[in-house]
């Protein structure tokens, strides 16, 4: 027995010859934040569609509460208690708040055959929600269009954790963001954690997943290049192995190399 | 309604914030996408009540007339608004129409079939070119537009090829014999009210012939059909599940998906629901002219598009109402009619439709950018 909420150990995934992802393990325990970080390319597409259930990984083995778990559909991520919050937000802005919040999941009434959508029940959930994280929505009915795109994020992140997540995937909530959007988007991660989910952040952004961040994993080119806790290591040196910062130190080096022969000649 | 201005109410009551600017009603009615065309009904009406008011237009014969020839409109206009809320379109339906009719006369004239049977039949038809248009636009991820173009062809052309092989003509007429007592063909047959109208005439308030009955006699069937399917529609996109999962499917497919929503199944619900109401309109007009007819519903497909184009449906789904779209084909039935009652060349009703149908696009994309403005 562990105390990990949920272990991803040693997942690959490949796509005929190309390897996506190649070995990469995380494991989280409830109230914690491990951001994943990767620049373009690195796999974090990949990994998160892995962990959502959209793709099935061809190596490796998904541990959730001590049980070991094939996700055969996102909908049987879901289940279990992963929600994934995508880019897209999964948000349609020309409906309302709450016809977006229950979206797949609306709560019905009366007798079978003739169930309606309850919608009275389900403006007071959504109004309540909202209301939770701070985001006074004069009207459930008014289009998400018509909200900043900080509140999105948390009326999509709120929605996942109301549908039983307890693993929150969270793809690049911050990244479209100014930065006071990304702080009250942030800000209700750190929240969220606190009543005691397990979030999985990824983002490119260190400047953003280094305040929140309680361990972090670095992914450079399908393969994980570790699992740091916070104490263990600093913004710069996580922004250089971001980078592929090594890569950047040799080529520096050959640089100089070069200026050294040119100048010889 | 009364929700929406309640919960302002106790928010603003609770919490005054600054920032927010008060919503006037006037924009909340704004938002919604019925609007439109319910303005351009009553602009209708009104301009037919000047021009026209003195014919016999608004005689309840003529009323009768011109709400026929909407109802009939409106019955497909409905199927194809909620088809493009889902996000897609049927080109097939006005080939769907002639197609049903021959289903349900071939059988019954020349297979000796019941005329229920041969009803059920075209019925079991329209579900499964229902059926194949969504099966192929899901499974394909082609445009609908093409998918139901190609259809829009075949189901013609078959129609066409199987009356000739099987008749040698392009009309099947002797229908009118077998309506009576037969157990079905009334729902699509019946005028209804007539006590209604015999009692308005006998007050000598509506117009009377020779013989002493009403000249109009009753609801004809497609009001009845389009009345009720209108508030069907209705309830299905605001107070149901499947509604809602209507506008998801058709605002954004992937994220729908995301969330749980069987797009799929949505999509093929609705294609079969456009082929469904085509036969609706089929079975009324086969029935009340006693004859089918290979041509029939030729292009009324794109008639049912501009009255939900009309009716606030944007093109690109996830955005529309039933209403809307039942105003829409008001719209054009009354004039398509009201025509005749004026001085003006029939000719120029195209002209209308088409203007008609552009003012009511730039309309609707000014309405979705003010919906979905950020603050």
């Amino acid at each position: 027995m562990t105390d990990y909420l949920v272990q991803f150990n040693n997942i690959s995934k490949f796509f005929g010859k190309v390897i996506a992802l190649k070995d990469v393990t995380m494991r989280l325990k409830k109230g914690e934040i491990m951001c994943l970080l990767g620049d373009n390319g690195a796999g974090k597409s990949t990994l998160i569609k892995t962990l959502a259930g959209v793709h099935k990984p061809d190596e490796g083995e998904i541990i959730f509460e001590n049980k070991k778990i094939i996700f055969d559909s996102p909908k049987d991520a879901l289940d279990i208690g992963i929600g994934t919050v995508y880019q897209d937000l999964a948000l349609v802005s020309l409906m309302s708040v709450t016809r977006n919040f229950f979206m797949g999941r609306e709560p019905q009434k009366g007798i079978p055959f003739f169930k309606t959508f309850d919608v009275d029940r389900a403006n007071k959930i959504a109004a309540e929600r909202m209301g939770q994280i701070g985001i006074d929505i004069r009207d459930p009915s008014q289009a998400v269009g018509t909200m900043s795109g900080g509140e999105r994020q948390c009326l999509a992140i709120s929605r996942a954790i109301y549908f039983g997540a307890k693993v929150l995937v969270l793809d690049e909530p911050t990244s479209a963001l100014g930065v006071h959007q990304a702080s009250m988007v942030l800000k209700y991660i750190v929240k969220a954690a606190s009543e005691g989910l397990a979030v999985i952040l990824i983002t490119h952004n260190v400047h953003h997943a280094y305040p929140v961040g309680s361990s972090f994993t670095v992914l450079n080119r399908g393969k994980s290049m570790g699992t740091f806790q916070k104490k263990d290591i600093s913004r710069e040196k996580l922004l250089s192995m971001m980078a592929g910062g090594e890569e950047l130190d040799k080529l520096e080096v050959e640089l100089q190399e070069m200026d050294r022969i040119h100048s010889k000649n | 309604m009364s929700l929406k201005s309640k919960s302002i109410s106790s928010k603003s009551s609770l919490n005054e914030d600054e920032r927010l600017k008060k919503i006037s009603p006037l924009r909340v009615l704004l938002n919604r996408p019925e609007l439109g065309a319910l303005g351009g009904s009553i602009l209708v009406f009104i301009f037919f009540g000047i021009v026209a008011g003195d014919t016999g237009m608004f005689s309840a014969y003529g009323m009768l007339n011109f709400f026929d020839v909407s109802a009939n409109l409106g019955i497909i206009a409905i199927a194809a608004a909620m088809l493009m809320i889902g996000g897609e379109f049927d080109l097939s339906i006005g080939s769907m129409i002639g197609f049903a009719g021959i289903c349900i006369a071939i059988p019954a004239i020349y297979w000796g079939w019941p005329l229920w049977m041969s009803i059920v039949f075209a019925f079991a038809m329209a579900v499964l070119v229902g059926y194949f248009n969504g099966i192929m636009v899901v499974k394909t991820g082609l445009p609908s537009f093409i998918v139901t173009l190609a259809m829009l062809f075949i189901l013609r052309g078959l129609t066409l090829a199987i009356t000739r092989l099987i008749t040698g003509r392009t009309q099947v007429p002797g229908l009118r014999v077998l309506i009576e007592d037969d157990p079905l063909a009334w729902i699509f047959a019946t005028d209804t009210f007539k006590w209604l109208f015999t009692w308005l005439g006998s007050l000598k308030l509506i117009e009377l012939r020779t013989d002493g009955t009403p000249l109009a006699t009753g609801i004809p069937p497609s009001v009845i059909w389009f009345v009720a399917l209108t508030l069907f529609a209705t309830w299905i996109l605001m107070k149901t599940r499947y509604g809602n999962w209507i506008f998801a499917s058709g605002g954004d497919k992937v994220g729908a998906t995301n969330v749980g929503v069987p797009v799929g199944r949505v999509k093929i619900s609705l294609f079969i629901g456009t082929a469904v109401a085509s036969t609706i309109f089929a079975c009324i007009q086969v029935l009340d002219a006693g004859s089918a007819d290979t041509m029939r519903g030729t292009l009324k497909e794109l008639e049912a598009i501009a009255a939900a184009v009309v009716g606030g449906c944007l093109l690109t789904g996830g955005y529309g109402s039933a209403i809307g779209a039942a105003f829409g084909a008001i719209i054009f039935g009354t004039v398509s009619m009201g025509i005749f009652y004026t001085d003006v060349d029939t000719d120029w009703f195209k002209v209308f439709l088409g203007a008609m149908m552009l003012i009511a696009v730039v309309f609707n994309n000014y309405i979705r950018k003010k919906v979905t403005e950020s603050k």
